[in-house]
């Protein structure tokens, strides 16, 4: 709750809203207890009194009564029928919504259709409609006010609803016995309420200004009792001769509804998740490179690779915490070679691969040492026209999800064409398209011509995952960096793109740099693997000698935990505890704690990479000795 | 409305349990759920997505019974619909002798119980882990207070969790702890069954281990007996009894876990052992490029899997095989089994 008012306030203009509609607020609930005179006591000898006259703090109306007294009390009555009626029509807008949510089907379109007829007339059209059939009167005002708004709470409601009660949690409820009023009361209405609230928060105001404007219209408030519409109506016929009759409840109602406004706005920014998470701030297109890191020098040796990652350390800066996602990584390829990166959820493994060309979103990632050389240049050092020239062009990157990574509302032709397109506009657009054909041909989808003018949804995982690669390939690239590229597909998919990975690769001379969590994929696609944990790599060699004699304990018993098909049925080994989280990370080994052969030496100092040329191992006490 | 799918609907034998494995846990006849498309305020629906054909098996007490398949091939609207979630098209589910007609979640609640995939997003993230525990107990078993404080600390203490987790909300936990707090919530209702939907494969490998190894050591405490299902062939092997392979909505084989990888009968089930990337296996696509899915909408005649499997003939295309037995305790669907 503090930090939600924290949040809150922060917003200058919401906090001012706050300020000022609580002022009101004040006002009116002391209203009675004021020493005011009574708004109805007609003194038609003083009508018309100007403001700050002897008795008239603001003046008098028509009638002689005090405009100062009159004001409160109808801003009361405004502030009370306008909240009144935001609470009825959220109120059974959201019951609408929710039931029309959660039972879908039959109910939700006989539902849906009749909020329809409510929405095809307009708004002021419905709400004169039904005060005329309720008759004149504050009350039937409210009414027509609140129905006029319950289409707005429906359609919300049932929107979040839908997608609500498809979650697992609710059929989970229902499998501990809940009925279906337990689950919409319990599981379903926690959920939606701060939903409700922001709606709530942002149509109030709205609500008092559709009041006032009926009571304006003379449907509202009848005489002698007025709120701030009437008092405006009664007022408009002297605007010209005694306009402070007229202005004074206008900026009250100004007041009320700019401030009810800004303090909604405010609370729905501070509630909503996304928001409050800093999704919204648009991320840096390069990521933040701090200007002392330390550069390492260049390996100007003949064999030199082709990418050159030389102690890479991204750091995440959230708060004051700071959270250290990859420390000092230094990899290379060759072309022609894949190098496989394994870890688990955590190890830093896509932070690295993203920090390449400046891909982590900044804020909060921050680059703050090491070197990332392709073909000796720093890309790390490098402006951003020149990243975006490396990025797709030189390097390309293929993601797990392709859903995700290609736009929903082209077809994939179009959206191959572009790929190429963007980096070199010489090319014309049929040759482009004729490239694309080449490309989904080289891919091996199936009916590569009619497939051009398919939509991303249209195509099964497999199709989009190659149409993922397809795109990776568009500008030729020297280098692909697979994120876990068959993680999301089926095994009879997976092995397809794997093995369509790999001939590319010998066909092209492409390097992959290709990251996963399994060590079966590791083993059929990579030359080379790099095992890394809490930001670290703690051991790397090729492929075969890593896995037949892992030096480290880590990857030993990393290995031990996944079963390997057609061992039969067996107790599966575990490496017990958790990761370290990476902002707090303990001085010396970071796996200590999980590891059974530690050492109180372990625990101490920095564990350097060692080894030869071929293998490294982070390890003071290695399972192996390194050959 | 399917009578032109049921006309050449073949006569699958009961993958029955084997004859001394005791007491039936779980008995399903004839099971199958065709979803309709379209149907919308005034037009009926039309003919529809047939996503499990009549499925007929048995599990005995105690048992593991592994499901696999490929996404799409029926095995969630499967598990849905064994523990009432969704009502059958056809078919009857018989739990410890108890015929479960009418698909009513709570009835079968006290009977089944599920373990979601996602172990967050199972669980409401604005209750406590105690609301959460305590629902079962008090619907279900209509538990007064101190009963369900005794019972939860009991199910806590079995899958390592502590007490003071309970009055946490669910995004303060790892997705391991989560898992664990799913295990524990579906014990609560003391169910015969638990169908397990893919609890493992949203957690890392090394905590894999822990959270298959904690349901193992559960089922023996608690006597009960599990549907394991998963995409992961090797972590279905390891943990199962018996193993049944799905492919579009149909059981396409049967058999003892040890039996099932190593010699299997059905083209199929050769193809995913096959694809199935092994430390030492040297990389070869399984089959070419152009083998996809059949079309669920527009079913093809006979064998689903005639347009992927290279010993296909005439008759696999017009006419789909029955579930037969092939050898002690193992059932596949093909006319022409390896």
């Amino acid at each position: 709750m503090t930090a939600f008012l924290k949040l809150l306030f922060r917003n200058r203009l919401a906090a001012m809203g706050a300020v000022v509609l609580s002022i009101i607020l004040v006002l009116a609930i002391l209203t009675p207890v004021l020493p005011l005179q009574d708004p109805n006591i007609t003194n038609t000898g003083d009508r018309f009194a100007r403001p700050f006259t002897e008795g008239y703090l603001l003046g008098a109306d028509h009638l002689g009564r005090d405009q100062l007294s009159r004001l409160l009390h109808g801003t009361r009555t405004s502030l009370m029928v306008g909240a009144i009626a935001a609470f009825l029509a959220a109120f059974f807008g959201s019951a609408i919504g929710i039931i029309s949510g959660y039972f879908g089907k039959r109910t939700d379109n006989i539902l849906m259709r009749l909020i329809d007829m409510l929405m095809a007339f307009p708004y002021i059209l419905l709400a004169l409609a039904i005060v005329a059939a309720l008759g004149t009167g504050l009350i039937n005002a409210l009414i027509a006010v609140a129905a006029v708004n319950i289409p707005f709470f429906a359609r919300n409601i049932r929107g979040i609803t839908v997608g609500l009660s498809h979650r697992e949690f609710v059929d989970a409820a229902r499998l501990a016995g809940k009925g279906h009023i337990r689950i919409i009361l319990t599981e379903v209405l926690p959920n939606v309420l701060p939903v409700i609230v922001i709606a709530m928060s942002t149509t109030v105001g709205w609500m008092i200004l559709e009041t006032a404007g009926l009571s304006f219209l003379g449907l509202g408030s009848q005489p002698p009792d007025s709120d701030l519409g009437s008092m405006l109506g009664q007022a408009k016929d002297h605007f010209t001769t005694h306009p402070h009759t007229s202005i004074i409840p206008g900026i009250m109602i100004f007041l009320i509804v700019m401030s009810v406004n800004l303090l909604g706005d405010g609370v729905r920014d501070a509630l909503d998740p996304r928001l409050r998470s800093g999704a919204l701030s648009r991320p840096l297109p390069v990521t933040n490179v701090a200007k002392d890191r330390n550069v390492p020098a260049e390996d100007t040796s003949a064999n030199a690779a082709l990418l050159d990652i030389q102690e890479l350390e991204t750091q995440f800066h959230v708060g004051d915490r700071i959270y250290e996602a990859v420390g000092k990584v230094s990899l290379s390829v060759k072309p022609g070679e894949c190098l496989g990166i394994i870890g688990e959820s955590g190890s830093g493994k896509s932070v690295t691969a993203l920090s390449v060309t400046g891909l982590v979103a900044s804020p909060p990632g921050v680059i703050t040492g090491g070197a990332v050389r392709l073909e000796g240049d720093d890309l790390l050092a490098a402006k951003y026209e020149k990243l975006r020239s490396v990025r797709g062009n030189r390097i390309a990157y293929i993601f797990q999800d392709p859903l995700s990574t290609l736009h929903p509302l082209y077809t994939v032709g179009d959206q191959l064409v572009e790929a190429i397109r963007v980096h070199d506009s010489r090319v014309s657009k049929s040759a482009a398209r004729a490239r694309a054909l080449e490309l989904m041909k080289q891919v091996r989808i199936p009916n590569a011509e009619s497939r051009l003018g398919n939509y991303p949804h249209e195509m099964s995982g497999g199709m989009r995952q190659r149409v993922g690669i397809a795109m990776s390939l568009a500008n030729e690239p020297d280098i692909i960096i697979a994120d876990e590229p068959t993680t999301a597909l089926d095994v009879t998919v997976q092995a397809q793109i794997l093995a369509l990975l790999n001939d590319l690769r010998r066909e092209r001379g492409l390097a992959i740099i290709f990251i996963t969590h399994d060590f079966g994929v590791v083993a059929q696609l990579c030359d080379r693997v790099a095992v890394m944990y809490a930001g670290r790599i703690v051991e790397e060699g090729p492929t075969q000698a890593v896995l037949d004699a892992p030096a480290h304990p880590y990857t030993k018993r990393l290995i031990a935990c996944v079963p390997e098909l057609g061992g039969g049925r067996r107790e599966l080994a575990a490496i017990p505890g958790l990761p370290p989280v990476v902002n707090d990370l303990p001085p010396g080994c970071h796996f200590a704690a999980r590891c059974d052969k530690c050492q109180p030496e372990c625990k101490v100092g920095y564990i350097a990479l060692e080894g030869n040329e071929k293998r490294t191992v982070r390890c003071i006490h290695p399972e192996e000795a390194l050959a | 409305m399917t009578d032109a799918l049921d006309a050449k609907a073949p006569d699958h034998q009961t993958a029955k349990a084997p004859p001394s494995a005791g007491k039936l846990a779980l008995k399903v006849d004839n099971l199958s759920k065709t979803f309709p498309i379209g149907g919308g305020l005034f037009s009926k629906a039309k003919a529809g997505v047939r996503a499990v054909r009549p499925v007929s098996f048995e599990v005995p007490e105690g048992e593991t019974l592994g499901i696999v398949g490929e996404s799409g091939c029926g095995k969630s609207t499967f598990a849905r619909m064994l523990v009432g979630l969704l009502e059958p098209t056809t078919g009857h589910i018989e739990i410890a002798g108890k015929a479960l007609d009418n698909a009513d979640p709570a009835a079968f609640g006290r009977l089944i119980q599920y373990m979601f995939q996602d172990p967050i997003s199972s669980l409401n993230p604005r209750k406590t882990i105690r609301q959460i525990m305590e629902a079962p107990l008090k619907l279900l078993h209509g538990m007064d207070k101190p009963q369900r404080d005794a019972r939860i600390s009991e199910i806590f203490a079995s899958v390592n969790l502590r007490e003071e987790f309970l009055e946490r909300y669910p995004h303060e936990f790892s997705g391991g702890q989560a898992q664990r707090i799913g295990i524990a919530r579906a014990l609560a209702a003391s169910p015969e069954i638990i169908i397990l939907d893919e609890p493992v494969s949203a957690l890392d490998v090394s905590v894999q281990a822990q959270v298959l190894n904690l349901m193992a050591r559960l089922k023996a405490e608690f006597g009960l007996t599990y549907l394991f299902i998963s995409h992961d062939l090797a972590v279905v092997e390891a943990v199962s009894d018996r193993i049944m392979v799905l492919y579009f909505g149909s059981v396409v084989e049967i058999g003892r876990a040890e039996n099932v990888f190593s010699a299997p009968k059905h083209p199929y089930t050769k193809l995913l052992a096959g694809s199935a990337p092994v430390v030492g296996r040297p990389l070869t696509a399984p089959e070419s490029a152009a083998a996809e899915l059949p079309d669920p909408l527009n079913p093809p005649p006979g064998c689903p899997f005639a347009g992927r499997c290279p010993r296909v003939t005439e008759e696999c295309r017009k006419e789909e095989p029955p579930l037969v037995a092939m050898g002690e305790d193992h059932f596949a669907a093909c006319f022409h089994p390896l």
